[in-house]
């Protein structure tokens, strides 16, 4: 069986390709892109916000994209259930939209980063993350000036007690460390979920690490994981 | 018809790296008496509306909706008539309505 994936694409999204090529290549799935003044989502199963500089980043990273026609349907979608993936720009969106709690600042170090991360696996227990095995390393690329993840102490108190990490930024042996942290994000956090865990956020790009070509083939199981929910 | 100019700012709490980017450079020339550089953007907005309250509650509910966000950042605007005179203070800081009136 296969579902279909509707990547939203907003004035100035640049990962839109990527996440189609990886799920529909890849994965087989149909996909299709849906434009930002779209009101229509149905027949799709998930929603993935790709990455770029939706709208140039102007204001904040994703405050004005949270405002397109589409995301009023995205919202819904979220409340009713449905299964809502932001990459990088896109989880920017999804805590401007408040589906996530949080923000995200500027990098610690003031610089673009992008480079290959490792990603630390901290929970198993959502549709984006069921492929894996909790404490399983990624290697994923990261490529964001706004990628800092920050929340107030009762936020992450709740995060933690909810289960609601997905991935931590970790050394290549699963260690977290000060040093492995590539943008100063509280406790490491690389990616989180909402309390129903059917929206996820993470400012790496799994999609860019879905075949061995790329380099690296390990963030196809974040994707394959979406798609075997849907089964 | 007013015009508005809003700043935004990172909360105090927050950590602004851009600030600390122009302090060390503040540093480096020599500026030893100039310290806690925080750093804001200004956006300068006309309101077209008559009355100051209703104006400079426009204004707030931009800043709430869209111009600032709550969770890292705080905003403060002020009102000025088609003089050019001041005519209303808000703080996000301080709770209430804005404030009208002045001179």
């Amino acid at each position: 069986m296969t579902g279909k994936v509707g990547v939203v694409v907003f004035p100035g999204s640049n990962c839109d390709m990527d996440a189609y090529q990886a799920f529909g290549s890849v994965l087989n799935q149909k996909v299709e892109f849906l434009w930002h003044k779209e009101r229509n989502l149905d027949g799709v199963d998930v929603v993935v916000l790709p990455g770029g500089f939706s709208y140039g980043d102007y204001l904040r990273a994703g405050a004005i994209a949270r405002f397109s026609p589409i995301m009023t349907e995205v919202v819904k979608f979220a409340e009713n259930g449905g299964l809502v993936m932001g990459i990088c720009n896109g989880f920017q969106v999804l805590v401007e939209a408040g589906l996530l709690p949080g923000a995200l600042l500027r990098n610690a170090g003031l610089k673009f980063a992008c480079k290959q991360v490792y990603l630390r696996t901290e929970t198993v227990a959502t549709p984006f993350t069921s492929a894996l095995k909790k404490g399983e390393v990624l290697k994923v690329p990261i490529a964001h000036s706004e990628g800092n993840y920050y929340a107030d102490d009762d936020t992450l108190k709740s995060l933690q007690d909810n289960d609601q990490i997905a991935f931590r930024y970790s050394t290549a042996g699963g260690e977290i460390t000060q040093d492995s942290n590539p943008n100063g994000s509280i406790l490491n956090i690389a990616g989180i979920v909402n309390v129903k865990r059917n929206v996820l956020g993470m400012m790496p790009h799994p999609e860019r690490a879905s075949e061995r070509i790329l380099g690296s083939a390990s963030g196809v199981m974040v994707l394959k994981s979406v798609v075997e929910s849907l089964n | 018809m007013f015009k508005a100019r809003i700043e935004v700012t990172l909360k105090k709490k927050i950590l602004d790296p851009q600030g600390k980017a122009i302090e060390s450079s503040l540093r480096n020339l020599s500026f030893t008496k100039l310290g806690n550089v925080r750093t804001g953007k200004n956006i300068d907005i006309s309101v077209d509306e008559s009355d100051v309250q209703r104006a400079a509650g426009l204004v707030q509910s931009a800043c709430t909706k869209l111009l600032a966000n709550p969770v890292t950042e705080e905003y403060e605007f002020e009102l000025f008539d088609e003089a050019g005179s001041s005519v209303a203070k808000f703080s996000s800081q301080q709770a209430g309505i804005p404030k009208t009136g002045g001179r």
